[in-house]
């Protein structure tokens, strides 16, 4: 049986001025599994995320969530709703220590408004205390507990791509689009994310993934999608696509294919 | 410790007019404490969300003709033949309606300019100060223009019991202007650790990364818009009702790069950078005037101190003293730890 929907993109197109990034793109993410988006670079991989999470506006095309459409939406919007992104170029509060980069994550779950921060009251305190709690049980559960009191930018590489992925689990994601997450990773590191992915993905957690590691690609994802000059090529199970003639031409290359046996 | 810290301090600002007889002392800190809450009002904004507003001072300027405005009563004819009169009230209510002027000024700033940052909001808030210090020259009906607007009635407090209460001495507005201080620096506190300080922070730090979260950037920074330019509001109206005189020179360009040059050099985006900062530059005028310095050598002067303490100190006299402190107690406690064992970690 195959699960609703979660994200439906269809036709979507994004042009920069003349150029086309995106020509008429259509896919579906269903509830829970992991899908994938590959392709070499400059195939649009991730001006789809932008587009999808707001931040670029699309030429045409419609992009829904659970039915609900996002084109209009701003990007704090479309968080709102429970799709969340984290970013290529690694993205953190550098300027904070690694909780408040947290704390800064769970603005969703927090409820304070304004007037009652200015007045001080109780329950803004007692609310406080709480979110501390949590960002610790999520620095925690990516395995930074220890490096709570340091400062965004003082983390290691790996660290910082971890903390990354911490705040957009803040934001409570029902849907999380991971940009490249284990990209200036070492091989160890990159080995502890995927079974990370498979535990945020036991929290219910739908992803879609977009990756330059094809291990990491092939054994994690349900489905991959084949992206190149802006046009989903091929689109299957991960040993569909590693046999794709298509896919192999344009970018995984014969090589691969041949190692693949 | 640290609470016992905080009521010395309070019991030591408060405590000042009771040993402090000359009220040449009293008059600087009073101006001085007004400024400081002016430059709080200018940190929220420049040190929490990283937006310079470079006409802070208009909404000073604002809070200061409004609230003289509503205590002196006026009579304006907006249209021929529509005459909008205003009897004078008392100072206690023309105050509040001062402070929302100037936050609704904050709010018409923020809005206008909820989609440029950096240098497009300076020049946004360096040409609304400029506009409305033409409209308080050129409005003579209104605001008297370059004449000023005179005999101002002093500050007064209203409480339901004791009724109405008129601060003619020196050491009475000395005490409101510290506890406005105080609360100001209570409300910026708070404001800066909750939800709000740190959507603050995550629009200067990262702004893609903070709507990413779901953090509505426009939202908070109209709201901190709206706060700091109540707070200069403040400020403007305890000037206006202390001194008793206003003229367009308020909105003086200078002005707003004294509140920077106490933000800077204090320390942005640090609660006790302004205060730092405002107590120097406030009080340093007098205590060179104290040793027979001309005015031009203190000109002189400022600008050398100001460019070593940016350029020794760039971020500021706080967030140096607080890394110094730091960095002496670290090496304390690992002598500490290493001395019994004799061994070096």
């Amino acid at each position: 049986m195959e699960s609703a929907v979660a994200l439906n993109v269809n036709g979507l197109s994004v042009r920069f001025g003349g150029l086309v990034a995106i020509e008429s793109m259509t896919l579906d993410v269903r509830d829970g599994e992991v899908l994938s988006l590959i392709g070499p670079n400059g195939a649009g991989k991730t001006t789809a995320f932008n587009a999808i999470t707001g931040y670029l506006p699309a030429a045409s095309g419609e992009v829904s969530y659970r039915g609900r459409r996002l084109n209009s939406l701003k990007p704090n919007q479309i968080a709102e709703l429970g799709v969340v992104r984290t970013f290529q170029k690694t993205s953190v509060f550098g300027g904070r220590t690694v909780l408040d980069n947290i704390l800064m994550g769970l603005h969703l779950r927090s409820a304070q408004r304004p007037l009652a921060i200015m007045l001080g009251l109780p329950a803004v305190r007692r609310e406080e205390r709480e979110l501390e709690t949590e960002a610790r049980r999520i620095l925690d559960f990516v395995g930074l507990g220890r490096r709570a009191g340091e400062l965004g930018s003082a983390l290691p590489y790996g660290e910082q791509r971890l903390l990354e992925i911490a705040i957009a689990l803040a934001a409570r994601p029902k849907l999380l689009l991971l940009d490249e997450p284990v990209s200036g990773m070492n091989p160890a590191e990159t080995a502890g994310f995927m079974r990370k992915l498979g535990e945020i993905r036991a929290l219910g957690i739908t992803v879609l993934l977009v990756e330059h590691d094809m291990k990491m690609v092939m054994g994690v994802s349900d489905r991959v999608v084949c992206l190149n000059q802006g046009r989903i090529i091929a689109n299957g199970t991960p040993a569909e696509i590693q046999r794709d003639p298509e896919v192999i031409r344009a970018y995984l290359g014969e090589r691969y294919a041949r190692a693949l046996g | 410790m640290k609470p016992a810290l905080t009521a010395l301090w309070l019991v030591f600002l408060f405590s000042i007019p009771l040993w402090m007889a000359d009220l040449y002392v009293l008059h600087v800190l009073i101006i001085t404490g007004i400024f400081i809450i002016a430059a709080m009002s200018l940190n929220l904004l420049l040190g929490y969300t990283g937006q310079l507003s470079l006409g802070h001072v208009a909404f000073f300027g604002i809070g200061a003709y409004a609230s003289a405005l509503m205590s002196l009563g006026f009579s304006v004819t907006i249209a021929p033949g529509v005459v909008l009169s205003m009897e004078p009230k008392p100072v206690w209510l023309a105050i509040p309606v001062g402070i929302a002027f100037a936050a609704a000024s904050g709010w018409f700033i923020g809005r206008v300019s909820f989609k440029v940052r950096g240098a497009y909001f300076v020049i946004v808030s360096i040409s609304f100060a400029e506009v409305i210090r033409l409209v308080a020259v050129n409005w003579v009906e209104l605001t008297q223009g370059p004449m000023a607007l005179n005999n101002i009635p002093p500050l007064t407090l209203w409480l339901p019991g004791p009724g109405e209460h008129t601060f003619w001495k020196k050491p009475e507005n000395y005490w409101l202007v510290v506890t406005v201080a105080v609360a100001c620096y209570v409300v910026v506190r708070r404001l800066v650790h909750s939800r709000a300080g740190r959507a603050m922070i995550a629009l200067k730090e990262n702004e893609p990364l903070a709507t990413s979260v779901g953090v509505d950037v426009t939202y908070y920074l109209v709201i901190t818009t709206i706060v700091s330019a109540a707070m200069a509001g403040t400020a403007g109206a305890l000037y206006a009702h202390y001194v008793r005189i206003v003229d367009p020179d308020v909105f003086l360009f200078i002005y707003t790069v004294t509140m920077v040059i106490m933000v800077m050099t204090g320390g942005k985006g640090t609660l006790a950078g302004p205060i730092v900062g405002g107590l120097i530059f406030g009080l340093l005028p007098e205590i060179l005037r104290a040793f027979q310095i001309a005015p031009e050598l203190q000109w002189v002067f400022y600008g050398v101190l100001m460019i070593l303490v940016l350029y020794f100190l760039p971020e500021g006299i706080v967030p140096a003293v607080r890394r110094g402190w730091e960095h002496f107690k670290h090496r304390r406690t690992a002598s500490a730890d290493a001395a019994p064992t004799g061994t070096v970690r």
